[in-house]
């Protein structure tokens, strides 16, 4: 029963909680009693709540006792990465730094989640600042990919699509700066979107790369995916780069899911996505075959600029990285070190004990591009180079109604096995940036597994804001394909 | 040594807080004297995760002011991020316009002697955040007071165009008449809303060569008294530094310097070669700004005619001296007043009086503008007439007006009438008088008469005689004319 009920759909349970067949309660004790049975091995969790989260569930379903309505996501268990402001527990991003930083307010996708009437149990574990791609990057603690615990989870969300696929949560929210929730996703074999930007507040969220920061979900089918985003997608006051509902409204996302889309043009860029390793590659053209034995038309595209994606991906973000993190400085909260002798010491000794080495290269990356001098060979560079990505994509919509390539250029990976090599690290971004960059809505969804049982992720690329055909021609995959179903051996 | 000329050449940057609902990116109302740290919210803080949003009203009021400089307005502005480590910066960062200011290449008319103006060039005018405070009454520890944290600021930068202490000051003066005539400045120089930052050099004429001394700009200065001062020891501190040295100006040996108000002198702060890199970059949190056209005519519609322009119409128009016509546009509601009385039949040198000896008295003591008395155009039009037509004295109009504003239901005939305000005209009546006080003051009527030095004085002694026999109720000019008559 517990494993029957920790499998079920966000939407199957929330039907259930509704209808009053299944208790909310009794849910978020079978997330509970998951936590306590995989969470010691995955590591997924910076933090729980658990005395809360049962509370939630009670009220929850109390009101349903009383025939009082209830929000999209009633009972539901959910995880939040600990990268977004929460009033209840601490928001430590990972980093020592903020360790024990307790946030005044809630962000706008917790609210959001609140108002939903989703019972939040926890908070998740990723690279410190979210700068990475394989969770390695914590300073708080370590997390495993579930397939295989001796291979990383990916990154930067590396906890929610742990925790995910670990069954310790039904759905959790990611944020995605140049992958970091859908490459997670296809790590873990689960579903992870980033949506437009601009499609979902930002507010509350701490910020890495401000212009390519996109919050989004990661749940295990596409379905779910869309439920989640009919809760958090809007425009937010509070974000002046959140999008006006005039221009793009949000729709329902589960309305028209299950409808196919009629004349699909996919295209790809063989040439890019010939840098995968073969499993992968492999698995891209059974996805392609699935696609077209659904009538799609599959054509090839030329996007000559993406090949530049990695070298002005890492100076835009690391740019904006070093004037967000300016903050950090044990002045006003965070971690202070206890030897200063005055104020810059205050400044230099707290920021070199409380971030680690990843956050500081970055820092260091980005402060050199801003410099005086170096603006325009880089910064500014890096701007036009977007320009042209973006440019590329538009084009390529022209033609079709999405680009599919791979997620990561690899399964998971060893832990150890690229940390000391960041260079190496930056490249398995190579296919999730370009999203990004263009601030295009880009989806993994699992599509196969290598020879050693890894999960393997297919990303599907759409034009701004029509998240709601993303999830269409996704779907269509889904459910013409069991790869979602398969289960981690940990939780079998 | 031979010939050595020199002048001093100033250009002044300006900050001036607006008067804004709430801070410039958080919903915060802006504080003065509030206890510390209680006028402030997660944006204002800087909290992780925190995003700014623009206020309508700052954008709206910095462009009012733009204007208002004849500037240019940008089609298109952004924000920036300046970047800097100090305490009172919460997110040690500055959101501010960098490359794109929202108005440029303006100018201000500033009031020279004599009615002359004379024209500021403006180079820009850009809007930022304020930071907080840093306070150092702690003992060991300084403490952070982030109140002003996220205050709008109008920085505006003038182009070197001024050439004396003087006219700095002038300058400064006139851009506060301005903004608080627009409205979007108390402009309260107790409070920090005007700050100054003189660009202060030299230019010396020695032996038929020209030099240029390096430029020295003077820090944070909030006072019109201290920014006179500054450029004026800055430009005798110059002139010795240059003989001494002979250092003139290039590349990288701009200085900055602070205030020293005890020992009146600038010290310095800082070489250029620690000036900081601020590593500007466009802030991605805002969306850039574009002005539409009917948005703009929407605020320029709100333009008044600006003080200067206003006092310079006033002596055209009315006949006032210079002097007066700048008492009376000192505050955009007294000039307007004052033109309300005009409308309502004051005559104009005569209003003027009124409102510059009584008028302005009562507001300030009451601490309100002089429309605010409950004492409308009208009446001061009426008691303005009266003195005209010989019914008051120019000081029973006074009085009137001082008990009016007492009791502002009371009508004038009754005012005039309870304390015996109504100057006597009645040639008989006063006749008497007049002839009462000849005959007890003969040694003063022989002056008179004899027509010596000492004539004038004593006609006016005894004019004085009959005004102190009638409690001053007597019409003095009926009175002298009464007297030329029987002494002339
Ligand atoms: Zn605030």
């Amino acid at each position: 029963m517990q494993s029957e009920l920790l499998n079920m759909s966000c939407k199957e349970l929330r039907d259930g909680i509704a209808a009053g067949r299944i208790k909310s309660a009794a849910a978020t004790e079978a997330v509970f009693g998951a936590i306590e049975k995989y969470e010691p091995v995955i590591g997924a969790y910076i933090s729980t709540f658990e005395g809360r989260a049962l509370a939630k569930a009670n009220e929850v379903d109390a009101k349903i006792a009383a025939g009082e309505p209830v929000g999209e996501l009633a009972g539901v268990p959910v995880a939040v990465k600990d990268v977004m402001c929460t009033t209840f527990g601490v928001t430590t991003c990972a980093s020592r730094i903020l360790e024990n930083f307790h946030s005044p307010y809630n962000a706008t996708v917790v609210e959001k989640l609140l108002a939903a009437d989703a019972v939040i149990v926890g908070k998740t574990n990723m690279d410190e600042f979210a700068m990475g791609s394989s969770t390695e990057n914590s300073g708080l603690k370590e997390t495993v990919n579930p397939w295989d615990t001796t291979r990383v989870p990916g990154g930067s969300s590396g906890g929610s699509a742990a925790a995910v696929a670990g069954r310790m949560c039904f759905a959790a929210l990611g944020s995605d700066t140049g992958g970091s929730i859908r490459q997670p996703a296809s790590f873990c074999g689960v579903v992870g979107l980033k949506p437009t930007y601009g499609r979902v507040s930002r507010f509350g969220l701490v910020a890495y790369g401000s212009s390519l920061d996109q919050i989004g979900p990661v749940t295990r089918s596409v379905a779910d995916c869309a439920l989640m985003m009919n809760v958090i997608a809007g425009r937010d006051p509070a974000d002046s780069t959140s999008v006006d509902e005039k221009n793009a409204p949000v729709c329902d996302y589960l309305e028209k899911l299950d409808e196919p889309v009629d004349k699909l043009k996919v295209a790809i860029v063989p040439q890019f996505s010939a840098g995968a390793d073969e499993p992968v590659q492999k698995a891209l053209t059974c996805a392609l075959d699935v696609y077209k034995k659904l009538g799609a038309e599959i054509i090839e595209v030329d996007m000559p600029h993406l090949d530049y994606a990695i070298a002005a991906y890492y100076i835009v973000a690391t740019a904006e990285a070093s004037s967000n993190l300016a903050r950090y400085d044990g002045v006003h909260y965070g971690h202070r070190t206890e030897n200063a002798g005055d104020y810059v010491e205050v400044y230099s000794k707290s920021r070199a004990e409380g971030f680690g080495k990843e956050v500081k290269r970055r820092i260091m990356l980005g402060t050199y591009a801003l410099s005086s001098g170096y603006y325009d060979a880089y910064y500014l560079k890096a701007l036009k180079v977007r320009n042209l990505i973006r440019g590329d994509f538009a084009g390529a919509f022209e033609k079709c109604d999405c680009v599919m390539m791979p997620v990561s250029p690899t399964t998971a990976f060893k832990i150890g096995e690229k940390i000391d090599d960041p260079l190496t690290m930056y490249l398995s971004d190579i296919y999730t940036i370009s999203a990004n960059l263009a601030g295009v809505p880009a989806i993994s969804i699992p599509c196969g597994f290598d020879d050693s049982e890894l999960p393997i992720g297919l990303q599907i690329l759409a034009p701004a804001f029509a998240e709601d055909r993303l999830l269409r021609i996704a779907r269509m995959f889904e459910s013409n394909t069991d790869w979602h179903r398969k289960k981690p051996t940990i939780v079998e | 040594m031979g010939e050595l000329r020199y002048r001093v050449v100033v250009g002044l940057e300006i900050h001036v807080q607006l008067c804004t609902k709430s801070k410039m990116f958080c919903g915060c109302a802006l504080s003065f004297g509030e206890e510390a740290n209680s006028r402030v919210c997660p944006v204002c803080l800087g909290m992780p995760g925190v995003l700014p949003v623009m206020n309508e009203q700052a954008l709206e009021y910095a462009v009012l002011v733009a204007l208002a400089l004849d500037c240019k307005i940008a089609e298109f502005t952004k924000w920036d991020r300046k970047s800097y480590y100090y305490p009172d910066l919460p997110k040690n960062y500055q959101i501010s316009q960098y490359d794109l200011p929202l108005g440029s290449g303006g100018f201000i008319e500033i009031p020279l002697e004599a009615g002359r103006t004379k024209r500021i060039g403006i180079i820009r005018a850009h809007l930022e955040e304020d930071a907080g405070k840093n306070l150092h009454t702690a003992g060991n520890f300084s403490q952070v007071d982030l109140n002003r944290a996220g205050t709008p600021l109008l920085e505006i930068v003038t182009e070197p165009d001024m050439s004396s202490a003087a006219e700095v000051r002038t300058l400064a003066v006139e851009l506060q008449r301005m903004v608080r005539y627009l409205g979007v400045s108390e402009a309260d120089m107790q409070k920090g809303h005007m700050r100054f930052e003189p660009n202060i050099n030299l230019i010396i004429t020695k032996d038929g060569v020209e030099y240029k001394t390096p430029i020295v700009e003077v820090k944070n200065l909030n006072s019109f008294r201290v920014l006179e001062r500054s450029v004026d020891v800055e430009e005798q501190r110059q002139l010795d530094e240059f003989l001494e040295t002979g250092e003139v100006m290039g590349m990288g040996n701009k200085t900055t310097r602070g205030w020293d108000d005890i020992n009146q002198v600038t010290v310095l702060q800082r070489e250029k070669e620690e000036a900081p890199d601020y590593r500007y970059f466009p802030d991605p949190d805002l969306v850039p700004v574009e002005f539409k056209c009917e948005w703009l005519e929407d605020i320029r519609s709100r333009l008044c005619e600006l003080p200067i322009k206003r006092q310079i119409r006033f002596v055209d128009e009315y006949k006032l001296s210079d002097y007066d016509a700048g008492v009376l546009t000192a505050e955009r509601s007294t000039a307007e007043f004052f033109e309300r009385v005009v409308a309502a039949g004051g005559k104009p040198k005569r209003v003027c009086n009124l409102l510059t000896q009584v008028g302005l008295k009562l507001a300030n003591e009451k601490g309100c503008s002089v429309a605010e008395l409950d004492i409308t155009p009208k009446d001061f039009a009426q008691v303005s007439n009266d003195v005209d037509g010989g019914i008051l004295s120019a000081s029973g109009a006074n009085k009137a007006i001082e008990l009016k504003a007492q009791d502002p239901d009371k009508p004038f005939s009754v005012i005039y009438e309870e304390n015996n305000l109504i100057q006597k005209s009645d040639v008989g009546e006063l006749e008497q008088i007049v002839e009462q006080v000849i005959v007890d003051n003969p040694k003063a009527v022989e002056d008179v008469t004899s027509g010596g030095k000492k004539s004038k004085k004593a006609q006016s002694f005894l004019l004085g005689q009959v005004m102190q026999k009638t409690k001053g109720q007597a019409n003095p000019k009926v009175v002298s004319e009464i007297l030329d008559r029987k002494l002339g």
